[in-house]
């Protein structure tokens, strides 16, 4: 239920991998109109009930994130449960036990202060509405918070990869 | 043996490849797995533990195996999705004959025998011993690879045996022979962590040895500084402190243009040099050649960035170098890893916590497999063919006199030059797909057109297969039980899953029966893979790579056992060259000057751009695997061209335009990626797909001299916008050489 983007291969190899952020106030539950959408009381959000999904796609237009998904094989949303079959008897979920750099990890905040330079913050701004996710991001020091803008696909460029402008460099 | 018996596009449709995504018992969360058995990955030379989940005679699934230490439950794409190999619809379940207008029949194995047998026979016959060849290949386990070493020597009796790994690992063989002594990583990777400055030069590391990435950013997080050698801006390169983006072939300017530096700077260990090396006068009296502006158009970068190199790598406390295949395969890889090691002893970082150097070795048992006998010039243990102490100790293992172990022999793409000239006329081989993985492929399919009888052991009709008179059904690695070596020199256990299906048959069974109808039963006569591990043993004791104190009990209590390892209380040696003493009998490295020199073919008025080629993190090696599971198809599903904005705007190329990329030799009809992160003066073609979409349609079979392995990083190309293909070809699906 992970999504891998790629987010400018003209430009770049950048990728960024989206977990479901497990929103303390999920809206993917708020908007839905079945109330197909829980989250357990240890904060994880569950992907949508089958009895009660009516495949509507409210939750997949309202994520910020973009972490809901529509399955029409089965008329139902799709989305990580944090490996919930996993997570809920000590195990690991299974993007972060076998993410071969480490970029994904499930540990404590102890461990990444202990082992890694970045700062796991958890707090988001959308324009308007501030989100606070489970999931954390490591950044920069520097940073408090996520402010997330909005770019337009094919408009955005960047040449800060471009291997022509490196090699005139002298 | 001649042309295909029926069009490919029949073969495609009885044979494959077909994609697979669902596992044996379906998408079902309630079946519980009978057991979970702790093995390895089949593919890299990672060789990631994972376990298997096994129901009844069925591998059903996969669980991370978390205690295992190389990798600690990490995996890439192709490791989480090897299972769909299993229950696979094109999986072999006996071996097959061709049949003219029909393509290949299922035949018994009786019949199936008899025949190779006879062939082997009548040709050796008709044109002697050296007229039959045997390929063998790195993703053999040790027991088979040393089994195949044998079979040459003891049943065949032919000179000519070798394997895939010559496309591979030879340069870096060679090269680390000469230097230091042995063939092999000088470090666990354990010591990546803790180097201060990291170089890696030639390595896609992120898409070809992914784990080692965790390696990387784990010294980075201890403040270490990381250094890239690449054409393209790889994942791993964009990260990077300094990316270096140097010229296909051109990292002998880096390198001596950075020791040229380091004189200069006092950034040389004389001390250690003086005790622990010889040859430094001499590398020394070229490197001061290398003034930067000069390394500087070698290498095709700007003199600053080999300066800023020098700067970083220069006085560092502690420091790791690795490289891989883009350094490697060139027609002076031998050379350019040389160049790599001198960066190494200058600075007398090797041999202790956090200096250290190392090969990354790219196929499953690429380090194994090239110790025990399937490479002409060997003998197990890393023996030597031609040493008359060594031909005498292995003589009497296997029972033989030592005049009939045949001389050094000769290696792949010169097998290749004697079946065109006509003196092979046969060939077996197991674990290879050459019309994927050779140069040339237009050559290649011809001299595999020109034999009189081609058998190939395999588990799926690969495009090679295609081409044989007799297929032997033989068996996956979880079919199988067995020891690699992985890339840090640690043996390992892969353990059996399941037996084969229908009537497939573990391959060490397939060779010693063969053996057995050559006339040689009786010194093939094991009842298991641990008794040909047990030989091994023995066979390779007191050799430089020596297995006598390895165990399969000893692995699996020690999670592993590095050689040497030249007794049972020996506990094996992780790191190599502690206290500089060094593999040679002086116990000293021999460093080696060198001088650059150009590619066999550099681009020219016809052929103005470098082709070079590679990998993609969802495939594997000629992809006759990885091509048949669906997720990994689904995940970049057919070869595109990379190729800068700069030089496509030349040629009037836009992203997703169908492109002809042509050399003197073949062409490939792609489409286009237009990308900033690769040199302007550069394409790049991953090579894992077949027939119209093959990148080796277009490399030349020019080799380095001396380990023989294949330029296949630089060729002369041109590009030019091409109309969409409507051939039968480009109808197939994308898996099986397709175009979308």
């Amino acid at each position: 239920m992970i999504h891998l983007e790629t987010i400018m291969r003209a430009d770049s190899v950048q990728t960024a991998p989206q977990v479901c952020m497990h929103c303390e106030e999920p809206i993917c539950a708020q908007v839905c109109p079945a109330d197909a959408i829980k989250k357990t009381p240890d904060g994880i959000v569950q992907s949508s009930l089958k009895p009660r999904c009516i495949g509507c796609s409210n939750c997949v237009l309202a994520c910020p994130f973009g972490v809901p998904k529509y399955r029409v094989e089965i008329n139902q949303m799709m989305k990580c449960d944090m490996c919930y079959d996993r997570t809920s008897i000590g195990k690991r979920p299974m993007c972060a036990t076998v993410c071969p750099s480490g970029a994904l990890t499930y540990t404590t905040r102890e461990d990444i202060e202990r082992t890694r330079q970045g700062l796991a913050i958890r707090n988001w701004q959308f324009g308007d509405e501030a989100v606070r996710t489970k999931v954390n991001v490591l950044v920069p020091r520097s940073v408090e918070r996520i402010d997330v803008g909005v770019e337009q696909l094919g408009v955005t460029h960047t040449d800060r990869y471009d291997v022509a402008a490196l090699l005139a460099g002298d | 043996m001649a042309k295909l018996p029926v069009d490919v596009v029949v073969l495609v449709d009885q044979f494959g490849p077909r994609l697979n995504r669902i596992p044996a018992t379906g998408w079902n969360a309630d079946i519980e797995p009978d057991r979970l058995v702790k093995t390895h990955c089949c593919f890299c030379g990672q060789q990631c533990g994972i376990q298997l989940k096994v129901k009844g005679n069925r591998v059903i699934g996969f669980e991370p195996w978390e205690d295992f230490p190389f990798n600690q439950g990490r995996l890439c794409p192709k490791g989480v999705k090897r299972y769909m190999q299993d229950e696979h619809p094109d999986r072999l379940k006996s071996p097959l004959m061709r049949k003219e207008g029909t393509g290949f029949v299922p035949v018994s194995w009786e019949e199936a025998m008899d025949k190779v047998a006879s062939e082997i026979c009548r040709i050796q016959q008709t044109f002697g011993n050296d007229a039959f060849a045997l390929i063998g290949g790195a993703s053999l386990t040790n027991e088979k690879a040393y089994l195949m070493g044998k079979f040459a020597r003891v049943a065949v009796r032919t000179a000519n045996i070798d394997y895939n790994g010559r496309l591979c690992m030879v340069s870096a063989g060679v090269a680390s022979k000469k230097v230091f002594g042995l063939d092999r990583s000088a470090n666990p990777w354990s010591d990546i962590p803790k180097a201060k400055v990291i170089l890696a030069a030639g390595s896609n590391v992120a898409e070809c040895s992914p784990i080692t990435t965790h390696y990387f950013w784990q010294a980075r997080e201890n403040g270490a500084k990381i250094i890239i050698l690449d054409p393209r801006m790889t994942p791993i390169a964009r990260n990077a402190d300094l990316y270096i983006p140097v010229r296909s072939g051109g990292d002998i300017g880096v390198f001596n243009g950075m020791l040229n530096v380091m004189i200069e700077r006092g950034w040389i260990d004389r001390a250690f040099l003086a005790q622990h090396t010889t040859g430094w006068e001499q590398v020394e009296e070229i490197v001061r050649t290398y003034t930067p502006e000069y390394a500087s158009k070698v290498a095709g970068v700007p003199a600053s960035m080999i300066v800023r190199a020098a700067e970083i790598w220069g006085p560092a406390e502690t420091s790791f170098l690795l490289h891989a295949r883009g350094l490697e395969h060139h027609s002076k890889g031998v050379q350019n890893c040389m160049a790599a090691m001198n960066l190494v002893l200058a600075t007398g970082r090797i041999g202790r916590e956090g200096c250290g150097y190392a090969m990354i070795t790219g196929q499953g048992n690429g380090q194994g497999g090239r110790e025990h006998g399937q490479k002409c010039d060997q003998l197990p243990g890393g023996r030597d063919i031609e040493n008359p102490e060594h031909r005498k100790y292995v003589a009497g293992i296997w029972g033989v006199p030592e005049e009939s172990i045949p001389k050094k022999g000769l290696t792949f793409v010169p097998i290749l030059e004697a079946i065109h000239a006509g003196k092979i006329k046969g060939m077996l081989s197991i674990c290879c797909n050459p019309m994927v993985s050779l140069p040339n492929t237009s050559w290649v399919r011809e001299a595999l057109e020109k034999l009189e009888f081609y058998c190939t052991i395999d588990f799926f009709l690969s495009e090679a297969g295609r081409y044989a008179d007799v297929v032997l059904a033989g068996s996956l690695m979880e079919e199988d039980e067995g020891t690699t070596t992985n890339v840090e020199g640690r043996v390992i256990h892969h353990r059996k899953a399941v037996d084969p299906p229908a009537d497939a048959l573990v391959d060490w069974k397939i060779i010693c029966d063969l053996a057995a109808r050559l006339g040689a039963g009786d010194k093939f006569s094991y009842n298991s893979p641990a008794q040909i591990f047990e030989e091994l043993r023995v066979a390779s004791k007191g050799g430089p790579n020596d297995y006598y104190g390895i165990t399969w009990e000893r692995i699996d209590h020690e999670q592993g056992v590095f050689w040497p390892c030249p007794s049972l209380d020996h506990p094996g040696t992780p790191r190599l060259y502690e206290g500089g003493r060094f593999a040679h009998p002086d116990g000293k490295a021999h460093m080696q000057p060198v001088e650059w020199r150009p590619a066999a073919e550099e681009p020219d008025v016809d052929y103005p751009v470098i082709l070079t080629t590679g990998r993609v993190v969802s495939q594997y090696l000629s992809g006759s695997q990885t091509r048949r599971i669906g997720a990994l198809v689904d995940q970049y599903p057919q070869p595109l061209c990379e190729i800068h904005p700069l030089l496509a705007k030349r040629f009037g190329i836009n992203e997703g335009d169908f492109v002809k990329v042509e050399s003197r030799r073949g062409s490939v009809i792609v489409r286009a990626a237009v990308v900033k992160t690769i040199r302007p003066d550069t394409v790049f073609v991953p090579y894992h797909w077949p027939l119209e979409r093959a990148a080796n349609n277009m490399t030349v079979r020019d080799i380095d001299p001396m380990s023989n392995i294949p330029e296949y990083k630089i060729c002369a190309v041109r590009v030019s916008k091409a109309p969409e293909p409507e051939d039968s070809i480009s109808e197939l699906e994308v898996q099986a050489g397709g175009i979308r």
